[in-house]
């Protein structure tokens, strides 16, 4: 393996980039489609108060877009430079998503982009309307594509392994682009950003209605913000619940980690709120059991009987494996054909995974020397061991259990405020036909004290998603250390180190120009 | 049928890849920054004008590298992860021109509006002269490494690594390399000239730029028949379509344009326009100088990108070992995924046609300051 320095850094610098970019990408995914139905008003009523009013949020999505396009430029780099491996490795597959999102995608939004900002008087009403709708329409396709890569990722389907290459290849594309993983974490993450902007929308009104200033502006903006916000958010939840069944079916270890659970037992709870035991450590399962068996997983928890079992299975007395499980197998597992198996324990993976390797090494060297008979039998070793490709990387059993307290903590924090969230937009919407909103400072507070919280919401779905399947960059198949480059870690310490100081320059500095656009107001 | 989607997906890629020196006339606008637009009025203007057209020029370098991975990822995954700082500036220069346009003028933004300037201008110098180094690598090749069997190395799966410390700076320093990042500066330079001519209302401005295109013009020329030169003598590498091995030929590029004929008619298209142009600007009222130049631009660039992987030649050269290098046979993306990925490229005619259409709409009118202190102006 590659020294860990390397990998832990390039794993931090994307990381590091992937959650600032995920800060500006969000809102301007919903707030995209707030600004269109806005002008969208204003076209058919002719009332320039709305103008005015999408105008305002259009200046807030201007200023925010911009860096998000800064930031997701060097995602899309940091494949090749830090990623070398991977980008030869699975290219084949999740290239193709990424030119495709740069062919339909990207150009749609950045040349309507410019209509929409600079082209009120240089085309018509309606032209301009629906360059408003194809950028709003254009950013969301453009997650699309990188999503459906990155489910992909998550779940490896539609290709095959060709030793000639030393790659996976594509053979069906519509089962890498409509996978049900993929199709759920689109819905998933792009209701995510709807929300977000949504939160974003009311809280900035909120704000306005707290210095008495702009009223009918923040009522309608709130009133459309919310109403959007809502039926987001319940798609949100309902996407949620596939993403976990998913994952309890695709990535069992994920599932195991997000919910902390070491050993299981048929009818397995869920855990509402809890804190886990720091000396719990999956590490002492082999070097100190004793300690391992007598540190219990949680401090403090609240649980729902039965209630994960029902979550993933729909059945209360089902199985769902926890993290020791899954290390030792022996659990009935139901694979990607639908037949029922026993898993195998993660040591046995490993020696087949070491097969696999051994055979497409055997099948490189026989190809080489033209002998036809070694190629066949090196071939056969590789495909029936290369559902556990992956595992020949790995050193210890343990190493493929991801960060635990980090997959929790940020799972329960997102479920939490996501609650948090569906109860503050039926709040809002009840206050509003009311006419409460603009007479209770307490809403207000609320209101404005929760952008920050829909930030972090948002980021701990990712930090989920991203933090539960290490070692993995391909489920079973690449993990992190087999798909860095062979960089020097002295030059991605310091490009890391660059990026952290530009991208807080810049957050601070669009930070700064937020705050006076708003302060400024629709008037200005 | 591979053998032609490999070549059919090189020059969709080249094509990219040329259409993005032509729009990087908003880099070479840019440079125009300091000692050019010296007024705050013409800073405005200018900023303004190429602000419109930014994040074409963005998305078209974003989509080059995207259609690069998807095609090509055995280049994406060498040249990417060896030549680590020069991508690694090359983005750097990028991300501080995408945040430039929409915090300049903006109160509260931190740094200052000269500081966004300064980012501008750097953007528009070293942001092109290192794409022409990194295009550079394509002719005059780099260290590395590459052997797919290295995967199935569990200590040191890398398949593709650099062999020297720089990782990639090291290529500043071949004087091709160097020659095409500066003949790629001064058409930037050129056509951003040419752009601001054609887009800005300013008399002041105007009679600059027209002064600087007799002298930036003619550098570009005699910089690309330099480039010419040193391109034609020097020596490439075929492979042979039966084995892949990989030979050195004398003169590889010359026999390229001079055995496929329909490259070397490209470029000579190119050339032509490209004199039309500057001959237009210097010497009568160069109404169509920018759209003649750029299209000179765009014919001349993509017959050199298809001049350095076409007719069976290895477009990245190891300078390690040549059989490490890589070719358009060995670099690919599957037949499937080259086919799939064709399919979506028939969007393209519909992109480009969208793509005029908003360039008509937004270009009938020149940029003067009575547009920007219109009401419903978004000014930079």
């Amino acid at each position: 393996m590659i020294l860990a320095s390397i990998v832990d850094l390039s794993r931090l610098q994307f990381a590091l980039t992937a959650m600032y970019h995920w800060i500006f990408v969000p809102l301007t995914l919903g707030l995209g489609f707030i600004i269109a139905i806005m002008e969208t008003y204003y076209v058919r009523t002719g009332n320039e108060f709305w103008k005015r009013t999408a105008k305002f949020w259009m200046n807030i999505f201007a200023v925010n877009f911009a860096i998000g396009v800064a930031t997701g430029i060097i995602l899309e780099f940091q494949f090749g430079t830090n990623w070398s491996n991977y980008s030869w490795f699975v290219g084949d597959i999740f290239g193709a998503p990424l030119a495709i999102e740069g062919i339909l995608a990207f150009f749609l939004e950045s040349t309507f982009f410019a209509v929409m900002f600079f082209g009120w008087n240089k085309v018509s009403k309606n032209a301009h309307l629906i360059s408003t709708w194809l950028v709003a329409i254009g950013t969301n396709l453009s997650a699309l594509w990188i999503l459906v890569a990155n489910a992909w990722m998550q779940y490896p389907v539609g290709m095959q392994f060709n030793p000639e290459t030393a790659r996976n290849e594509m053979v069906d594309f519509w089962a890498v682009a409509l996978s049900p993983v993929a199709t759920n974490k689109f819905i998933h993450t792009t209701t995510n950003g709807y929300v977000l902007a949504a939160v974003f929308v009311i809280g900035v009104s909120a704000w306005y209605l707290l210095k008495k200033r702009e009223e009918e502006f923040a009522r309608k903006s709130i009133k459309i913000a919310a109403v959007f916000g809502l039926i987001s958010l319940i798609v949100l939840i309902w996407s949620g619940d596939g993403s976990a069944t998913h994952v309890a079916k695709k990535q069992p270890m994920k599932l195991a980690a997000m919910e902390g659970l070491y050993k299981s037992h048929p009818g397995t709870s869920i855990i509402a709120v809890g804190i886990l035991n720091p000396g719990k450590k999956i590490e002492d399962l082999t070097t100190n059991p004793l300690k391992y068996e007598n540190e219990k997983p949680y401090l403090f928890h609240i649980s729902i009987p039965q209630g994960l079992s029902l979550l993933v299975n729909r059945k209360t007395d089902t199985f769902v494996p926890g993290i020791e499980d899954i290390l030792k197998g022996g659990y009935i597992y139901t694979d990607k054909n639908g037949n029922e198996k026993t898993a195998p324990p993660i040591e046995e993976r490993m020696e087949k995974g070491r097969l696999a390797i051994e055979g497409l090494a055997n099948y490189r060297k026989a190809s080489k020397a033209g002998d036809e008979e070694g190629k066949a039998t090196a071939y056969t070793q590789l495909m029936e061991n290369f559902d556990h490709f992956g595992y020949g990387y790995i050193k210890n059993p343990t190493d493929v259990v991801p960060n635990v307290p980090l997959t929790f903590y940020s799972f329960h924090i997102m479920v939490i405020l996501g609650g948090y969230f569906l109860l503050f937009f039926m709040l809002t919407i009840y206050m509003e036909r009311k006419s409460m909103i603009a007479r209770h400072k307490w809403y207000q507070w609320l209101a404005i004290a929760s952008i920050p919280l829909v930030y972090i919401c948002s980021q701990a779905g990712w930090v989920v998603a991203e933090v539960g399947r290490q070692p993995w960059t391909i489920q079973d198949l690449l993990p992190v250390g087999a798909a860095a480059s062979a960089v020097n870690p002295g030059s991605v310490r310091t490009t890391l180190v660059m990026f952290f100081v530009l991208f807080t320059i810049l957050l601070i500095a669009e930070l700064g120009i937020l705050f006076k656009v708003i302060k400024k107001g629709p008037g200005a | 049928m591979l053998y032609i989607l490999q070549q059919y997906w090189w020059l969709i890629v080249s094509l990219l890849g040329s259409i993005l020196v032509f729009l990087m006339f908003v880099q070479g606008g840019q440079t125009l920054l300091f000692g050019t637009a010296t007024k705050e009025d013409e800073k405005t203007l200018l900023v303004n004008a190429l602000g419109h057209k930014w994040e074409l020029t963005f998305t078209t370098l974003v989509t080059f590298g995207g259609a690069m991975f998807a095609s090509f990822p055995l280049y994406y995954s060498t040249s990417f992860g060896g030549a680590y700082w020069l991508w690694m500036s090359i983005l750097f220069l990028f991300v501080i021109q995408a945040v430039s346009y929409e915090y300049r003028s903006k109160a509260g933004n931190l740094l200052g509006k000269r500081t966004y300037e300064t980012f501008l201008f750097l953007n528009g110098t070293f942001g092109t002269i290192l794409l022409g180094v990194a295009v550079g690598t394509f002719f005059s090749g780099a260290s590395f490494v590459m052997d797919k069997s290295s995967i199935a190395d569990t200590f040191r799966p890398t398949i593709s690594y650099w062999t020297n410390g720089w990782h990639g700076l090291e290529a500043i320093t071949v004087p091709f390399n160097l020659l095409m990042g500066i003949v790629v500066y001064l058409a930037a330079r050129t056509l951003g000239l040419m752009y601001v001519m054609l887009q800005i209302d300013s008399d002041s401005l105007k009679s600059k730029c027209n002064s600087q295109i007799k002298v930036t013009g003619p550098a570009f020329v005699l910089g690309f028949v330099a480039l010419l030169l040193a391109l034609f003598t020097m020596t490439g590498y075929h492979v042979n379509p039966e084995n892949g091995l990989i030979s050195a030929v004398r003169y590889k590029y010359f026999f390229n344009m001079t055995e496929l004929i329909w490259p070397f008619v490209m470029l000579i298209s190119g050339v032509v326009l490209v004199l039309a142009g500057i001959g237009n600007t210097i010497f009568a009222k160069g109404k169509y100088s920018f759209y003649l130049t750029g299209a000179g631009v765009v014919f001349a660039v993509w017959s050199l990108l298809i001049c350095a992987a076409f007719n069976d030649t290895a477009f990245f050269v190891s300078t390690v070992d040549k059989q490490y290098s890589l070719t358009l046979q060995n670099s690919s993306s599957s037949e499937f995924t080259l086919k799939t990925m064709a399919w979506a490229s028939l969007m393209i005619p519909f992109v480009f046609g969208y793509i005029v259409y908003v360039w008509r709409a937004m270009t009938k009118v020149k940029m003067s300051n009575e547009d920007l202190s219109k009401p419903d102006a978004h000014k930079y």
